[in-house]
């Protein structure tokens, strides 16, 4: 069973977001780390490689430094990194991103599985797993919590609202993860000197055979019109005084004191 | 007639999602403000009798494609239906409901048309657009109105040169749209051809769906539980709940621990609520449960971990347990309650 899983680098959901004036995040300067969600799709992944065999590649379109980010994979138990850098793709937006992951996935050539997170902790939009699946022409599943290897298809379970669907899924497929799905290994201190003297391929978009025509902010269709900066109006006001009936007072009092009713 | 606004419409065991009727009522004032059509795309089995429906909620035309082979959702003969009817119509816009499937579907589509999507928009609008590098005019574009960064920002985003231009739709925002037995409309009913390849790459061993029996979403006040509150937690949730005329939500923990059942669950799963009081017992604030509340007016956070992310968007913050919070609490209200 070969497996590429793709793991975007993420602005390091601690550090403050940094935009570029065309509206697009800057990656550039923010530290980066594996979106949560993908690191459950590497675990999916290496699973099922400790159970069944074969090997896990990593991708990810990133700028250069998002190389460490590779790493984190590496450490996991994936066994090889590709990293897609090049100033060309700056910009894209997921229907760009996607055409350019799967024509690094098409150069890979050999796979059973592609795995990746259900949506990115930055741009939430789950929508990179499906375009890459549809420029694959193979099938794809959303919102995966299990799946089972048989021979030449895959068993699923796909969350939905209010319950689950199981699906049997011809192989090759694309199946996007959700953080339900498992606990992601921490790796040990091993694993990470291991990971740190991996090679990590790193390929442009003429290694990949790219239109850069249709990548990048040029062949993106969507445009940022405006961006606003939403004021939090929540007032963040936290009692946590040891004593339980002091702290009732004090909330209540200062539900009161801004005129909000519980009872009413 | 300046253009056309499409719709997809998700049908379950023979009637019409919610989240689908609303965003066609908001297709339709859409449509009105830009002297617009509306388009509703009916996909599934035995659901020709819907139409009529979708004419008096506000669509002028209904494209149906009733097959046995759509009966159940599949992401590829679903794309392949709704590719062939946009590409034989041309519509400038099409928008589905942010739902499992709306956003198992919408990004597949619009692959394959090579076009732009915008992801769980909360907002529409139609407005005109200039291209700051080529100064472009292009009027009555659609704006896909998001938040972005877990809510710090929130961006308009257009697709000015392709067609069509997509969007999926955050479930329980927009209001569904009275019928209207006056109303007319067209349907059309199409045929579409299948590969073996579309109808057996997927296949649909089991489904399982809870019907929802709580209506939450005119629920002034909520009082939630979550991870931390155990079934013995629901007990002072619900009292809580009784003393102050809210009903009970719950996140998905709660709702898979068997404590509560899923018509309460709050979030990506479950239902969007925005009533005016919000109060969080032992949610830890996970992004799948916020995205279902963020909106409320108030957000009152009960929760032991001082780092809980909850604490983050709430309001008014309890650090502290629970189980010696509620029972305290529903003391006092009770004392104060005329």
């Amino acid at each position: 069973m070969n497996i590429i899983v793709l793991v975007k680098p993420v602005p390091d959901p601690k550090a403050p977001v940094r935009l570029k004036p065309d509206g697009t995040i800057d990656r550039e300067k923010v530290p980066l780390t594996v979106n949560l969600y993908d690191k459950h799709a590497v675990e999916a992944a290496v699973r099922i490689k400790e159970k069944y065999g074969g090997k896990v590649i990593a991708i990810s379109m990133a700028p250069p430094h998002a190389i460490e980010v590779l790493r984190e994979a590496l450490a996991m138990g994936v066994d090889d990194a590709i990293l897609l850098s090049d100033k060309r793709l700056a910009g894209s937006d997921t229907l760009a991103t996607s055409y350019a992951l799967s024509q690094a996935i098409r150069k890979i050539g050999d796979f059973d599985l592609i795995l990746c997170g259900m949506e990115s902790t930055d741009g939430n939009t789950g929508h990179v797993g499906p375009e890459v699946a549809e420029f694959l022409g193979i099938p794809h599943v959303t919102y995966v919590e299990r799946i089972e290897i048989r021979d030449r298809h895959v068993i699923v379970k796909r969350l939905v609202e209010g319950g689950y669907e199981i699906l049997k899924v011809k192989l090759p497929a694309l199946l996007t993860i959700t953080n339900t799905a498992n606990e992601p290994r921490i790796p040990t201190i091993r694993d990470v000197l291991k990971a740190r003297r991996k090679t990590i391929i790193v390929w442009n978009v003429d290694d990949i055979g790219v239109d850069p025509n249709k990548v990048g902010l040029r062949g993106s269709p969507t445009r940022i019109l405006k961006i606003e900066k939403v004021i939090l109006k929540r007032k963040g006001k936290i009692f946590t005084e040891p004593d339980v009936d002091k702290v009732i007072e004090s909330f209540l009092a200062e539900l009161k004191k801004d005129g909000v009713s519980l009872v009413r | 007639m300046n253009g056309e606004i499409f719709v997809f419409i998700e049908t379950r065991e023979g009637s019409i999602v919610d989240s689908s009727l609303e965003v066609l009522g908001k297709a339709r004032l859409l449509a009105d403000k830009a002297d617009f059509n509306v388009g509703a795309l009916l996909l599934g089995y035995n659901i020709r009798h819907l139409a009529k429906e979708l004419i008096c909620r506000g669509a002028d035309v209904v494209h149906l494609v009733d097959d046995k082979r759509l009966e159940k959702y599949t992401a590829l003969p679903y794309t392949k239906a709704i590719v062939k009817i946009v590409q034989n119509e041309k519509p400038d816009i099409l928008i589905l409901a942010a739902t499992t499937t709306g956003r198992d579907l919408g990004p597949r589509i619009a692959a394959r048309l090579r076009t732009g999507i915008t992801a769980d928009c909360t907002d529409l609008d139609i407005g005109d657009y200039v291209d700051p590098l080529t100064g472009e005019k292009f009027r009555n574009v659609l704006y896909q109105i998001r938040p972005a960064f877990g809510g710090e920002i929130m961006a308009t985003i257009v697709t000015p040169r392709h067609r069509p231009q997509m969007a999926t739709v955050r479930p329980g925002l927009f209001s569904i749209p009275p019928k209207d037995e006056s109303r007319s409309g067209d349907v059309r009913e199409w045929t579409i051809e299948f590969t073996d390849f579309e109808t057996q790459s997927i296949e649909v061993l089991e489904s399982k769906r809870e019907q929802r029996k709580v209506d939450l979403k005119s629920a002034k006040i909520i009082v939630s539980g979550g991870r931390g509150a155990g079934p013995k937690g629901f007990e002072l949730i619900k009292e809580l709940a009784k003393i102050l005329g809210g009903e009970v939500g719950a996140s998905r923990a709660a709702v898979e621990a068997g404590w509560i059942s899923y018509d309460h669950q709050v979030g990506l799963t479950g239902q969007t609520v925005k009533p005016e009081i919000y109060i969080a017992c032992g949610i830890s604030g996970a992004i799948q449960h916020i995205v279902g509340m963020k909106d409320s007016r108030i957000i009152i956070a009960i929760n032991k971990d001082p780092n809980a992310p909850i604490f983050k968007i709430a309001d008014y913050g309890i650090v502290g347990d629970l189980f010696v919070i509620l029972p305290k609490l529903i003391e006092r209200l009770k004392s104060q309650k005329p």
